[in-house]
């Protein structure tokens, strides 16, 4: 028994650019998918994370490597042959048939009877809250009700495994953050592996067992979410996921000198070397300072302060002029008033909150 | 002026040229012709101003038994002219339609030049494109000599003057038409329900005819109606690929205008012509205005 229900094994794919050139989409890939689990393929736009989709899918040939879902070699088939399905971005609701027969394709092309097939939509309608709606065209649903038909299309004949193609970009903010925590319990009612793509961090954190970070055709980082906000390997996962400040520098027992002059003090851990590093401080862990403050601080002069309802962001800069964020809890409105009236802000962080990716791990 | 008054107007003077232009050029010879098909013909041509219903007679089995007798010719020629106008029509799509999707797939620029191409028949007179066809085609044409310089043939086939020549000949007048329409909706198939009916488990066969030949029967029907409709009446065609042996409706309605100067059995099978024509198109309108309906109705 394997515990993976997919493996790619050095995927790897070039795509000709117009001008003669190639463009590395993947470069030698290696990935294993968990049974039951909700894995997010993260990355900016070009990152290689719609090519490992289609991959998985069928509709991108691989240059190189294998593709094995449930132990089965899957790089030389074609897309109909595969026990995967997909939910495209665009929905790709089928516009001259009904709902019901939208969703009972799957079926109809596996040759189940119809009576069997009927039962079936119903369920699979009803699962995704939709139970009645079998008469309606795609047409006359708002966008919210087609994701969720075109949900009920692929999760209907059981696949072994579920694509989404950022299914969520084109809903609203509210209805989004519904269907994300949806989605979850749906995955975990059926009991199959989901593989998220996403260029929304905020989705992949929410979501995810394990998220992958991509960027430039590789995996920066496969971990889970807690994970990698508090641990990235290395600056491109750090700024990509979350927002943060991060100082370059050389470590010094238990601090980290800047070029400019700053002093990062962190925890100093046995693992840690000497060396060239970057510390790396969350807008959130930063505190303003109370009298006779314990914690090391940071005095930054504020050139904003932006009230975003929970937190106040202050956007401010060293004395070196390194840009720093922080974010402040709206509760404690007293401080704020004194800064905004000073503009100017001295910041406390615990030590132990300070997270160092030291260069060597840099990609 | 009131707004609604004021577009009143407006829709009245941009309507108006058109309307106008259709009321004397269209409707007026059609009503004239309606007329005429139930008049006598006049001994020596033109028309005699009595009642006449065995136009009509002559071709559908009530002829009057005075001066003519009823002939099935008339329905044959009609059974073979629809029979002729389906198969051009069958043709012309077998061509088009995966020459559309090829081109459909092609870059912005050579799709413009492949279209461009396909317009540029409409540069030279049709006549002496047909007359190219006769001179491929004849007993002495380029066909026959090359098959025949070839040894493959010991004597010339007859090529011309046949059925297919004018099948092949109306094909060849009609590929712009069939093709435009055709073109239209499998440029507008949005590939990515091809992809998700892939993604389901469908093969390509199954893909083809449950999702990608429904959501082009609108350019496949468009494209239908209107290369049916003037293959059904032409006559030029037939007329020079055709010889004398073979006789369509265009060119029994050209005779007995010209030559028999029969108009008023001219007029009538016009008028058949054109009610069969009519019912096509409603059929056609109703089917496609109930699927609309239908829709509406589950909303």
């Amino acid at each position: 028994m394997q515990d993976s229900i997919v493996r790619l094994e050095g995927a790897s794919k070039a795509f000709a650019t117009p001008e003669g050139g190639s463009v590395t989409a993947l470069d030698a890939i290696d990935l294993q998918v968990r049974r039951n689990e909700f894995l997010t393929l993260l990355g900016p736009s070009g990152c290689g994370k719609t090519t490992l989709l289609q991959a998985i899918s069928g509709f991108v040939e691989l240059d190189g490597g294998r593709i094995l879902i449930d132990g089965e070699d899957m790089t030389d088939r074609p897309p109909y042959r595969r026990p995967v399905n997909t939910v495209f971005q665009n929905y790709a609701l089928f516009p001259h048939m009904t709902v019901g027969e939208n969703t009972a394709y799957a079926l109809e092309v596996a040759g189940v009877a119809k009576a069997k097939r009927r039962e079936q939509v119903a369920a699979a309608l009803k699962m995704v809250g939709l139970a009645g709606m079998e008469g309606r065209r795609p047409r006359q649903l708002s966008g919210g009700q087609q994701q969720r038909v075109a949900l009920a299309r692929a999760i209907i004949a059981r696949p072994k495994l579920l694509l989404l193609d950022e299914p969520l970009s084109a809903l609203d903010k509210n209805l989004r953050q519904a269907m994300q925590i949806e989605l979850k319990t749906l995955q975990h009612e059926l009991g199959i592996s989901f593989i998220f793509v996403t260029h929304d961090q905020q989705e992949a954190l929410t979501m995810s067992d394990r998220v992958a970070v991509l960027s430039g055709g590789r995996i920066q980082q496969l971990d889970t979410p807690r994970a990698i906000y508090d641990h990235p390997v290395n600056s491109f996962v750090a700024t990509f996921i979350g927002a943060s400040n991060l100082f370059d520098g050389r470590i010094d027992g238990d601090r980290l000198m800047t070029g400019d002059g700053t002093e990062i003090r962190h925890r100093r851990a046995p693992s840690t070397a000497s060396g060239a590093a970057t510390a790396l401080i969350r807008p959130e862990q930063f505190f303003l300072a109370g009298e006779g403050e314990p914690f090391p601080t940071l005095d930054v002069d504020l050139e904003a302060i932006v009230f975003v309802g929970s937190t106040f962001e202050l956007f401010g800069r060293t004395s070196a002029g390194k840009k720093v964020i922080a974010e402040i809890p709206a509760g404690r409105r007293s401080l704020i008033g004194d800064i905004e009236r000073t503009r100017r802000a001295r910041l406390a962080y615990d030590p132990a909150a300070v997270h160092l990716i030291h260069a060597c791990a840099e990609a | 002026m009131s707004i609604a008054i004021r577009r009143r107007v407006q829709l009245a003077v941009l309507l108006g040229p058109v309307s106008l232009f259709l009321a004397v050029f269209f409707l007026g010879p059609l009503a004239i012709m309606m007329v005429t098909s139930f008049l006598a013909p006049g001994l020596y041509g033109g028309v005699e101003w009595t009642f006449y219903p065995h136009n009509f007679g002559r071709i559908l089995g009530f002829a009057d038994p005075m001066f003519e007798d009823f002939d099935p010719v008339y329905i044959a020629i009609f059974i073979r002219s629809v029979k002729i106008a389906a198969l051009t029509v069958l043709a012309a799509l077998i061509v088009c339609y995966p020459a559309a999707f090829c081109i459909a797939r092609l870059s912005e620029r050579w799709k413009n030049f492949c279209l461009f191409l396909i317009t540029l028949p409409f540069f030279t007179s049709l006549i002496v494109r047909l007359f190219v066809w006769v001179l491929i085609l004849r007993q002495t044409g380029l066909v026959n000599e090359m098959l025949l310089s070839t040894g493959m043939i010991a004597r010339p086939l007859d090529l011309i003057y046949t059925d297919g020549a004018i099948i092949l000949g109306m094909v060849y007048v009609f590929i712009p038409f069939m093709f435009m329409p055709v073109y239209g909706s499998v440029e507008k198939l949005d590939w990515t329900l091809v992809r998700a009916s892939l993604d389901l488990g469908a093969g390509p066969i199954r893909t083809f005819w449950r999702i990608i030949l429904p959501l082009t029967a609108p350019g496949i029907v468009g494209g239908a109606i209107i290369v049916f409709i003037p293959a059904l009446g032409n006559f030029v065609v037939p007329a020079i690929l055709g010889g004398a042996k073979v006789m369509m409706l265009g060119n029994l309605i050209e005779q007995q205008f010209l030559a028999a100067r029969n108009w008023p059995f001219g007029s009538a099978l016009a008028m058949m012509v054109m009610s069969v024509m009519l019912l096509l198109l409603l059929v056609y309108v109703f089917v496609s205005s109930r699927r609309g309906a239908d829709a509406a109705l589950n909303r």
